[in-house]
């Protein structure tokens, strides 16, 4: 059972990281590499000139991008076996899951690890003002995991009070409120950084809703095959 | 080893329990490494992926 969950949540997870680095390298990677200009002071805004918007894309950095495409697909392999474990419990409690129902999941996902911790931290361009590396951390997992547990709950769920307490943990990091820095010091124009927030933001979602189609639909795949006689 | 037939949505879930723990321990510890972990080789490394996938970064 385990080596199943870890082949159908690392193939499905690491194939889809692909994808999601393309997305990201063609959508997000612009507008950081555009936010790095401002950072690095090679271009102010707000000035005594006015700036153009259209900056030339500057060299394709192989190192930079494969190592990129890399982590991205470290990253959603990760995903992958977070959510073919859970799929995987959710199974043996009676739940059926088909590629279709896997979207959902993929949502779920995508709500759970970007939406709701963006809800407090947004997607940061390079060069932003911001609270404490260690702080934002542990909100941005308390976020998640409360979050995670509260959509459980709201899916699984039979009484009143479970959903009382999964809007309870939804609500509760916001209502706590995210680690702010003191003051602001951003160096990038706003048009980019809301550019970026979006553009990460979109990404997210549509490489979480290819992950948990595809976790669902190879989970399928391996429980017809597993439904056959074998040695375990 | 034993031989047994195991289907789908049957399985007993005191026996999914473990391997589903153990393999979302190992993918909440891809994502701490890619995304979480502040030393500077691995930062630098997933720096563009951390920025892009609304982890914390710096």
């Amino acid at each position: 059972m385990f080596s199943r969950i870890l082949t159908s949540g690392l193939i499905a997870g690491a194939a889809t990281g692909l994808i999601a680095a393309l997305l990201q390298l063609w959508f997000v990677q612009p507008v950081l590499l555009h936010a790095e200009l401002y950072e690095s002071g090679q271009l102010i805004h707000n000035g005594a000139q006015a700036v153009s918007a259209h900056q030339p894309p500057g060299d394709f950095e192989w190192t930079r991008n494969l190592l990129s495409v890399l982590f991205t697909m470290l990253t959603y392999a990760g995903y992958g076996l977070m959510l073919t474990a859970l799929l995987a419990v959710a199974e043996a409690r009676g739940h059926v899951v088909t590629a279709q129902q896997g979207l959902i999941w993929g949502i779920a996902g995508f709500v759970t690890m970007q939406l709701a911790p963006a809800f407090g931290l947004a997607p940061e361009v390079p060069g932003v003002a911001a609270a404490d590396v260690g702080q934002r951390a542990i909100w941005w997992l308390g976020t998640a995991a409360a979050t995670g547990v509260a959509l459980w709950l709201i899916a699984f769920g039979r009484s009143a009070l479970t959903w009382g307490v999964a809007v309870v943990l939804i609500l509760a990091p916001h209502v706590i409120g995210a680690p702010q820095p003191d003051a602001y010091a951003g160096t990038v124009p706003p048009e980019l950084s809301a550019e970026f927030a979006g553009r990460a933001l979109g990404t997210g979602l549509m490489a979480w809703a290819m992950l948990g189609l595809a976790v669902a639909w190879f989970w399928q795949r391996d429980t017809a095959h597993a439904a056959l006689p074998q040695t375990a | 080893m034993t031989t047994h037939t195991t289907t789908a949505g049957r399985t007993a879930s005191g026996s999914i329990l473990l391997p589903a723990i153990a393999a979302f321990a190992i993918g909440f510890g891809l994502i701490f490494m890619t995304g979480l972990v502040q030393a500077d080789t691995l930062h630098d490394a997933a720096h563009d992926v951390r920025h892009a996938t609304g982890f914390p970064c710096h």
